[in-house]
């Protein structure tokens, strides 16, 4: 298990740094130009001073070395020194958003937040509905709410989040006016009342995400229940006299979860990319809008670090899944 | 790295179970004697198609998939007002006898709109499922035919799984659109960019499920045979092999197609898609975001053709999915 997933890390970083390569040079290959935006009363050798001054000068390889070593060196001493208070980075160059002219990270640090709460919530939200009902619907397959539950995840599954998000708008925000229709990312959380107004403009976002991951899981749920409620043991404890809930809920539960399990690791950052639809739907301020934002703006470094970013996480919630699924079933020998 | 593969494997696996999931039960007994048993010819296509009417969602949705597609090709013909044509006294009119589904801000027709709309949405989802359906069986063939293929091949399947799509896409269409529509002209530019973009990122799973099957394939008795008498390669994939695979190509087709559909809706939607102009249902919806307080009948018509198009192209795909696969009959 051990040798598996040294081996599985070891493999993730040459896929890592060749995706970063292809979208270093993707980014390159396009017709874009940073400086677009600039007036053109700015006479040529200025532009070129500041071409220079954004390192654009020099050529791709050295860029991308150049901005390897920012990803990968200075940014995690940096974060060491904020840490520890010690002074490694000290003169060293951070990854600088070409739009904003300060460090991309911290800018990601401060979108982090509105992101999390709001695709964390809505992805636990939709596991928790999720369950209960593959749970349901499997122990009483072709019964009427199996029947329910299969159209209604198929629905849930068909109906796009951009559509759910705009229909629920004007439904609740528009019409009955209960929710906020936009969510407001400076409010801040320091008493009930303000906790209530909070959870109020949560609602809608966490709605049609949870929606859409509960659509999703509890497919896989039931198609999972549904293996295990026929398998051999099952037979056994029943015969053996244990009540039907145990049966269920403690020998087919939880040898079903195990696919599951390694199902929402997988689907997480899946779920990241989709925000990215939700928070333009609701005009939240997270890492989507500013990945948007950035690269209308042909801000180089911060789109690069951005998709990198996700790249990361698929890999490294692949490896997840994967060493869970070892983990959680014996049956599965990686060496 | 084969335990990976085998693991990923089962994925899949559990991926076309659950699917199949939805299937009402349906499995009649067969035969005594399969040969003289019904006294009609029996061919596979007839069979499927059988298993296929028995599939009550997935006959609906057949129907309703029909309509949609008579609705974008046909309705245009009996429909027969400009969807461009602005009418800007006639602007933001409700349900009308002149216009049954309303005008938009500048006064055009929103049943004009919706038709060539769907026509764009559902051709971007035809070519790229084509696409997506053409790299992923290639590669899948390929990968599990030739040995020597297998491992590049599938390193770089694996390389494009853990690429973060959306973004990429976003990037692509972004960076490229200016070049393309200068050099194709704006429509065809952005259909050719949007097209080949969704394509070139959505083979991967019909090229694991095509390379899984393949593998199994080779080992069977018939295939030893044909190697036997000396077939070269390229008909044994060709006449051997493809036809062997072919439901299951088929069923990751018909998914694609509402894949490609959501996709093109969703980057329209951000903005990225079609020009404003040139109708998709995406781009419908988006325009119509603005003044939705207002006029919500004209946001939630192109979702609503999006989703029931999506739909039924699921149901079809799961219906096809139970018809070609005697295994998952019935569950």
């Amino acid at each position: 298990m051990l040798n598996f997933t040294i081996r599985r890390v070891l493999l993730a970083i040459p896929t890592l740094l060749f995706i970063s390569l292809v979208i270093f040079l993707l980014l390159e290959a396009s017709p874009g130009d940073p400086l677009g935006d600039v007036p053109l009363t700015v006479p040529p050798e200025v532009k070129e001073k500041m071409r220079e001054a954004l390192g654009l000068g020099r050529p791709w390889f050295i860029r991308y070395v150049l901005w390897l070593k920012q990803f990968f060196w200075v940014e995690p001493l940096y974060w060491t020194d904020q840490l520890l208070g010690t002074y490694f980075s000290d003169g060293m160059q951070r990854v600088i958003s070409f739009q904003s002219r300060s460090p991309v990270f911290d800018v990601i640090a401060q979108r982090v937040p509105q992101t999390l709460t709001v695709v964390g919530m809505s992805y636990i939200v939709g596991v928790m509905i999720a369950i209960p009902i593959g749970i349901l619907s499997a122990y009483k397959q072709y019964s009427w709410f199996d029947q329910i539950g299969t159209f209604v995840s198929m629905v849930g599954f068909s109906m796009p989040t951009f559509f759910t998000g705009v229909v629920l708008i004007i439904i609740f925000g528009v019409k009955l006016q209960w929710f906020p229709s936009v969510y407001d990312t400076t409010h801040e959380v320091q008493d009930w009342d303000s906790f209530l107004v909070q959870v109020r403009q949560m609602i809608m976002p966490v709605t049609v995400l949870a929606l859409y991951n509960a659509a999703q899981i509890s497919r896989f749920m039931r198609a999972s229940m549904l293996d295990n409620l026929g398998q051999d043991y099952v037979r056994t404890a029943r015969a053996k006299g244990l009540g039907e809930r145990k049966v269920v809920l403690k020998h087919v539960l939880r040898n079903s979860l195990i696919p599951v399990v390694t199902v929402i690791a997988l689907g997480l950052p899946t779920v990241f990319g989709g925000a990215i639809i939700t928070e333009q739907v609701f005009k939240v301020n997270g890492l989507g809008q500013l990945l948007i934002s950035s690269i209308h703006a042909n801000d180089i470094p911060m789109v690069l670090t951005l998709t990198f970013i996700f790249a990361i996480l698929i890999v490294t919630f692949t490896l997840i899944a994967d060493i869970l699924y070892g983990v959680l079933d014996p049956r599965i020998r990686y060496d | 790295m084969t335990e990976t593969e085998r693991q990923q494997r089962m994925n899949t696996e559990e991926l076309i179970e659950e699917t199949a999931g939805a299937a009402a039960a349906t499995s009649a007994l067969p035969p005594d004697e399969p040969q003289v048993a019904g006294g009609e010819t029996r061919s596979q296509w007839r069979d499927v198609w059988r298993q296929f009417r028995s599939h009550r969602g997935a006959m609906v949705a057949l129907v309703l998939f029909v309509g949609v597609l008579l609705f974008v090709s046909v309705g245009p013909w009996l429909w027969t007002i400009d969807p461009g044509y602005v009418d800007i006294r006639a602007r933001n009119t409700g349900f009308t006898a002149a216009h049954p589904l309303g005008t938009d801000q500048l006064g055009r027709d929103m049943l004009a709109r919706l038709m060539a709309g769907g026509r764009v949405s559902i051709a971007v989802g035809l070519t790229a499922m084509l696409i997506a359906i053409f790299l992923g069986s290639t590669i899948g063939v390929l990968s599990g035919y030739f040995r020597r293929l297998d491992a590049p091949l599938m390193r770089l399947t694996e390389l494009f799984l853990a690429l973060p799509l959306l973004p990429l896409l976003l990037l692509m269409v972004t960076l490229f659109r200016e070049p393309l529509s200068q050099s194709f002209g704006p429509a065809m530019g952005i259909f050719l960019l949007i097209v080949s973009a969704i394509g070139a990122t959505s083979w991967m799973q019909s090229a694991r499920i095509v390379r899984g099957d393949v593998l199994g394939l080779k080992e069977r008795e018939f295939i030893l045979a044909a190697k036997s008498i000396g077939t070269p390669p390229r008909r044994m994939i060709l006449r051997h092999v493809l036809p062997n695979v072919l439901s299951p190509i088929m069923v990751a087709a018909t998914l694609g197609i509402a894949t490609a559909i959501i996709t093109e809706s969703a980057l329209s939607f951000l903005g990225l898609g079609f020009p404003p102009d040139f109708p998709t249902w995406g781009r419908l919806l988006f325009d119509a975001v603005d003044q939705m307080a207002l006029y919500p009948s004209r946001v939630i018509l192109p979702g609503v053709f999006i989703s029931l198009t999506v739909l039924c192209v699921n149901y079809i795909g799961d219906g096809l999915r139970d018809a070609m696969d005697p295994r998952i009959r019935g569950r």
